[in-house]
């Protein structure tokens, strides 16, 4: 699309709304998904002006578009790759995974393989190029051997769970602007926190974390858990009832984008 | 059901304080508690009943909240039950787990009451429920009412969320419904230990999304359990 006629778009408030969503699911966008993504216009024109100085007539790439709400899928992704990718890796590793625990690690390999597939059409409909896979290395550096000790698989498996839950959380004020993509979200982190209850059960937890503690988990994975033994809530005290622990169990915390990311990154070469 | 708002003449004290002990940002929740601490007697009155004398959970992220609310009471209610009379034949295991979730239910009612009247008078009423067709001294009765109550809570904020207009409400929302979804996890399992039901194909569909369910689904699907009616007309529920 020549330039001009991109600015020109950019200027009918409507742009948005039509064209930008051509995902026929993700088209139920909100009146304030309207405002949000003309509030997200300017970011989007500064990065349009300083590329159309360099070459005017350059064609669309996949950044135009960009707002904090592709940035939180663009997250959301790296993390799918990330899981996809690993229970991939451990359900093909001969040996690893007992025969009995296939069954609830294919399952969750098959939602991971389909969020990614998820993400990257939503993206692409939203005018992004989705993010390329990761290289990852989930020995971080030869520090872990999940392939090789199927407990340390099932602690990356819970950390990676417990971390998509509230990575998905954290960037919920970063989708409600296309009611659409915040709903298709909550699907996916309801299904992140089924699979975390079930790999915590695997590792003789409970399916919920209570205090900020990840339940025998090394300390490389502390952060997962940081601010999870919160008990309060809007100012209400959710410890008052029934102790700490029930309280921040009854509740999962945010993780920020930051945070979000400096976990996956640990695992990305 | 006659409510008092003597809350309201007050002053502004308590209801800044009210608003401060939720200590939101969104403009909208806080101008609502303005319009409803403003109306009279009667205006207010005919804000949340209608000519049949029922509740109504309100509109906009009120309305959200009361449902949530509604939602909560129910959990809370059979989990209470579930405690006070485990069914014959409970294993300590399930019963720490059940208590968990009555922990987890109650906390989460009452929040949702706390929170509600930090910004509104139009809080729901405490319901009341009936469970016709469970036996509660039976464990499959019990397990499946559980998986029932919890897949539909989660279904509910699944399709709630996109109602709420204060981030800071979502937030909320959404730190609760992951808990709701580790509980169906948990039933699950229970039910059928193992396998591939924790998030089975019957929740989770081809794309990998979990349930999400429109209010009036939800009140038709929970509402065999509510015997205090009450109406959402802003969501086409009355």
């Amino acid at each position: 699309m020549n330039i001009l006629k991109l600015l020109d778009k950019l200027s009918n408030d409507k742009f948005f709304t039509t064209e930008s969503s051509r995902l026929e699911t993700l088209t139920n966008i909100s009146s304030i998904g309207k405002n949000a993504a003309v509030a997200a216009v300017p970011l989007g024109l500064g990065t349009l002006m300083a590329t159309s100085a360099k070459a005017e007539t350059t064609t669309t790439s996949g950044t135009y578009f960009k707002t904090p709400l592709t940035d939180a899928l663009q997250l959301a992704l790296t993390l799918e790759y990330l899981e996809d990718e690993y229970y991939a890796k451990g359900l093909g590793t001969a040996g690893l995974i007992p025969s009995a625990d296939k069954v609830v690690f294919m399952q969750i390999s098959k939602h991971e393989t389909a969020h990614v597939a998820f993400l990257k059409s939503t993206l692409t409909s939203l005018g992004v190029t989705p993010g390329a896979k990761p290289t990852f290395d989930f020995t971080v550096g030869g520090n872990f051997a999940p392939f090789t000790d199927y407990n340390q698989f099932l602690i990356l498996a819970q950390a990676f769970e417990d971390t998509g839950v509230r990575a998905y959380k954290g960037q919920a004020g970063n989708v409600m602007s296309n009611k659409a993509v915040l709903q298709a979200a909550l699907q996916i982190h309801s299904v992140e926190a089924r699979h975390a209850s079930q790999v915590r059960r695997m590792r003789a937890n409970k399916g919920w974390i209570e205090l900020a503690d990840g339940g025998n988990m090394p300390a490389a994975t502390n952060a997962v858990y940081a601010g999870e033994g919160n008990t309060n809530q809007a100012g209400f005290n959710t410890a008052n009832a029934f102790g700490a622990a029930a309280g921040s169990a009854a509740y999962d915390e945010v993780l920020s984008g930051s945070d979000a990311t400096a976990i996956a990154s640990l695992f990305i070469v | 059901m006659k409510k008092t708002i003597s809350v309201s003449n007050k002053g502004a004290t308590l209801d800044t304080g009210r608003r401060n002990f939720l200590k939101l940002g969104g403009l909208g929740i806080a101008m609502a508690g303005l319009a409803l601490v403003g109306c009279s007697d009667n205006e207010f009155d005919y804000q949340y009943m209608d000519p049949a004398n029922k509740f109504d959970l309100g509109t906009g992220d009120v309305g959200v909240l009361n449902y949530a609310y509604a939602l909560e009471q129910l959990e809370a209610d059979f989990y209470t039950k579930v405690v006070n009379n485990f069914y014959s034949g409970i294993s300590d295991a399930e019963k720490t787990l059940f208590t968990d979730l009555y922990h987890h239910e109650v906390i989460h009612r009452d929040f949702f009451k706390a929170a509600i009247s930090g910004v509104t008078t139009n809080v729901l009423p405490t319901l009341e429920f009936q469970y016709p067709n469970v036996n509660f001294s039976n464990r499959a009765s019990v397990l499946a009412t559980a998986k029932a109550l919890e897949d539909t809570g989660v279904a509910a904020y699944n399709g709630a969320g996109k109602y709420i207009t204060n981030p800071d409400y979502l937030v909320i929302a959404g730190k609760i419904v992951s808990v709701e979804a580790r509980h169906a996890s948990a039933i699950r399992n229970l039910i059928n230990p193992g396998s591939a039901d924790f998030s089975g194909d019957d929740v989770i569909n081809a794309t990998g999304l979990d349930v999400a369910k429109e209010p009036t689904e939800i009140v038709s699907v929970a509402g065999g359990y509510i015997k205090t009616p009450f109406t959402w007309k802003e969501r086409g529920i009355s």
